[in-house]
């Protein structure tokens, strides 16, 4: 699954501790998240929405349909 | 230099875990202190049966405690964290349980002369659960 959580935070300027935080995470797991490596729970996801009041769908997208 | 909200925070967090790995770590340690204390008292007080059970009763509910302790620090991680543990208990166990029979035909068929201690067992678990946490985390950075 692809995500643009990368994205949406250099555009905030924030940095992966400060997301961390915002969706009460480690920073580990956010990292994980921007490099693919790991895909986040769908409350998790919901979380990430509307953190950046976007839908899930705008943040994450399914590589198969891209 | 004035920390951010969200490094502070953070900070907070990383205490928070810090704190949880403490309890847990002064579990294990109660629980194993208690084990030598089952295991050996009863050579000093003479296998006196109403205190050698009562020193396994203990044991065995600080034993208890330890898998509550666990049970709260893994509640208290992240999904990313949970898995990471998911992952190295489940290598622990399934090296612990194939492993274990092995060792344990190897003395039926008689290809060891020693009986299995279930000491090595626990030994090699907690081996291969480190090494599994340090391949998650590894994997996961």
């Amino acid at each position: 699954m692809k995500n643009r959580l990368k994205v949406l935070r250099a555009e905030r300027d924030w940095t992966q501790a400060k997301l961390a935080e915002e969706l009460d995470v480690s920073r580990q797991t956010i990292n994980a998240i921007e490099t693919g490596k790991f895909d986040p729970s769908l409350p998790l996801a919901f979380k990430a929405a509307r953190l950046f009041d976007m839908l899930i769908e705008d943040i994450f997208q399914d590589e198969v349909n891209s | 230099m004035n920390k951010t909200n969200a490094e502070t925070k953070t900070n907070k967090a990383y205490s928070r875990d810090r704190v949880s790995e403490a309890k847990v770590i002064y579990w294990c340690l109660a629980w194993t202190l208690a084990t030598a204390g089952a295991t050996f008292g009863p050579e000093l007080w003479g296998y006196g049966t109403l205190i050698t059970s009562i020193g396994i009763a203990i044991q065995l509910a600080i034993g208890f405690g330890m898998i509550w302790t666990f049970k709260g620090f893994l509640l208290a991680m992240d999904e990313l964290q949970r898995l990471i543990q998911l992952e190295a208990i489940s290598l622990a166990f399934g090296v612990g349980v194939v492993v274990g029979l092995s060792y344990e035909l190897l003395e039926d068929v008689k290809l060891i002369t020693f009986e299995p201690e279930i000491s090595h067992l626990i030994m090699l678990m907690a081996l291969t659960y480190m090494f599994g946490l340090f391949l998650g985390n590894r994997h996961y950075r």
